[in-house]
């Protein structure tokens, strides 16, 4: 399964409703700190086979309100390393920031059709999803141009970076003047 | 064009005229840390740069795994004293309690302030005026290294209160009620604005218990206009600020109504927060643990009306009760008035402020096929430990009737 910026392609795992973060990575676990050691306790509590089962590249799809309850970071963390984008009806604000902050891919879209174990292509470029199993066909909710930077930057961390230096080059080049 | 309060405050913090909708980049006045997200936000800090912007702004504390319970958690804790000892920073460490409780009883939160906290339930500041808003841990570090973080200004839904709540019915069933009326998801992203009659008769820690459930329906923050009770509850504290910050009239909200009078004590079955029944639904299910405290309700008035109902009775034989009062501020206090003594004559386990069984991820956990009775805040799968065992929120009164009984109980027949 690949995945590059634009494009993703994987198998999905589909969820309901209000998936917590909770359920994503338990509470117990949130002495670990790292994206490999939480990624082993994934969806432990709802989904017991996800962490044992899940190949690079995976997709995790969901309904409403994805990622809703605890601020916790860990969360979209311990899914980072495996997962390739998360698709949802909706995400719950917190998860959705603290997502496109590390640099894990969400999106918006109706995925009401979308089954289990199939295989969709993501083309974050079009905006498009092709269901590969089912040969349809959707459209993605496209996000304000300011969450957009952060997302092509990779994170907040490095869309901070890029923007110092930017500013700092600014600096430079005046001074030059 | 009148404004809401968010409204006001995203505007004062971003230094320009803003209004729902806006993306903005605003300064922050406070950020709180804890041992479980502080972290990850310090790695995040010392990417991007190597010191805090404002060490006086920055206030850390340790409450979910207090004690530490486990050599992970102990290494949290010493990463995170070496952090505060470089910064300069003001570190609680395990002695004062749960931090949304310490923030705002030492006079940490204004009102108008914009404060932002790597918890879920930092909306709970906005029972003294605050803009107060949960954060993860890469939101937090960026914030420590630059004092800045963007905001999209939320939408207001003001919920207005009006009426005189019947006795044994309290601000844990006024929120579990609205909670259940527009649903887990009915406010995302929303401010939820709290006011109404109802509203402007109860004390700091009532509405405490009101704003900090917002996130619980999804709201970006939950926030009470401040007022006289405000100005009382932080002069106390010795610290002045705005008390006439309110929303304009003309300003832009959904107003959704509610009359107190009718309201009757509810609990949260599992395993949503908006799974919301009246007791009388489900009086008489089997129980295993009650615990009483966390953020939400472990404040002094919380321990007072569940002592009311235990005092000279004893928890009923097979169930366990823990209380965790929310700060050594209102241990002491409890302490004073007796109430720890009402509490351990009754059977019940008293433990050192903390937030205790509420995350499953240090003491009183559950085991599988247990049931918990819980005032705190949310009774998702797993959240108090077994994925089996499951979880009712309610009332500390409701808490207190039940223990007595042995089975979910309404509170209104003790």
């Amino acid at each position: 399964m690949t995945r590059s910026k634009a494009h993703i392609t994987g198998r999905v795992w589909k969820f309901g409703d209000n998936v917590d973060t909770d359920a994503i990575i338990p509470g117990k676990y949130l002495v670990l700190n790292s994206s490999q050691d939480l990624a082993k306790h994934a969806f432990e509590n709802v989904r017991p086979n996800f962490a044992s089962q899940v190949i690079k590249g995976d997709i995790v799809v969901a309904g409403e309100n994805f990622g809703c309850g605890s601020s916790r970071e860990h969360a979209p963390l311990a899914l980072k390393d495996n997962v390739g984008i998360v698709i949802a009806r909706s995400f719950a604000r917190i998860f959705f920031r603290n997502a496109i902050d590390i640099g894990l891919p969400v999106v918006e879209c109706d995925t009401t059709e979308i089954e289990d174990g199939d295989i969709l292509h993501v083309d974050l470029e079009k905006g498009k999803i092709y269901n590969e199993t089912q040969k349809k066909e959707y459209t993605i909710s496209p996000f304000p141009a300011f969450i957009r930077n952060i997302i092509e930057a990779g994170g907040l961390v490095p869309y901070i970076k890029n923007r110092a230096q930017l500013k700092s080059r600014e600096a430079r080049e005046l001074e030059t003047d | 064009m009148g404004q809401t309060i968010a409204e006001k405050i995203l505007s004062n913090s971003a230094g320009r005229v803003v209004t729902a909708g806006d993306f903005v980049e605003a300064a922050i006045d406070v950020a709180m840390i804890h041992d479980i997200t502080g972290p990850l936000a310090v790695k995040t800090l010392y990417e991007i740069t190597d010191r805090v912007w404002d060490r006086t702004k920055v206030i850390m504390l340790f409450d979910h795994q207090v004690p530490a319970d486990s050599v992970d958690a102990a290494i949290n804790h010493l990463e995170l004293r070496k952090f505060a000892k470089r910064e300069g920073i003001l570190n609680y460490d395990v002695q004062e309690g749960v931090c949304h409780q310490v923030m705002v009883e030492k006079g940490h939160v204004l009102p108008g302030e914009l404060v932002i906290g790597a918890d879920s339930h930092t909306c709970t500041y906005g029972a003294v005026g605050a803009f107060a808003t949960g954060v993860g841990s890469t939101d937090m570090g960026v914030a420590l290294a630059s004092g800045k973080l963007w905001f999209k200004v939320p939408d207001t839904i003001a919920f207005n209160v009006d009426g005189k709540l019947a006795r044994r019915v309290y601000a844990k069933d006024i929120i579990l009620t609205i909670i259940g009326d527009v649903g887990i998801n009915g406010a995302t992203y929303k401010a939820c604005e709290f006011g109404g009659e109802t509203v402007e008769h109860m004390d700091i820690a009532n509405r405490m218990t009101l704003c900090n459930m917002a996130v619980e329906m999804g709201g970006k923050t939950g926030i009470v206009a401040p007022d006289e009770a405000t100005a009382v509850f932080l002069e106390e504290r010795s610290v002045d600020g705005d008390f006439t910050l309110g929303s304009d009239e003309d300003a832009t909200k959904v107003t959704r109504r509610y009359t107190a009078s009718e309201m009757v004590p509810v609990v949260a079955k599992p395993h949503q927060v908006d799974n919301v029944v009246p007791v009388t639904d489900v009086e008489g299910y089997h129980i295993d643990q009650v615990f009483i405290g966390s953020c939400t309700n472990g404040r002094y008035e919380d321990l007072k009306a569940a002592a009311e109902l235990l005092e000279g009775e004893t928890v009923a034989r097979g169930v366990r009760m823990i209380v965790v009062p929310a700060s050594r501020t209102e241990y002491r206090r409890a302490l004073k008035t007796g109430l720890i003594d009402i509490f351990t004559d009754s059977g019940a386990l008293v433990e050192a402020p903390c937030c205790g069984p509420c995350m499953g991820g240090s003491f009183g956990i559950l085991g599988p096929g247990e049931v918990g009775l819980s005032t705190s805040n949310r009774n998702f799968v797993g959240r108090q430990g077994s994925p089996w065992a499951s979880v009712y929120l309610c009332s500390p009164a409701t808490a207190a009737a039940s223990a007595i009984d042995g089975v979910i109980a309404d509170p209104r027949t003790h």
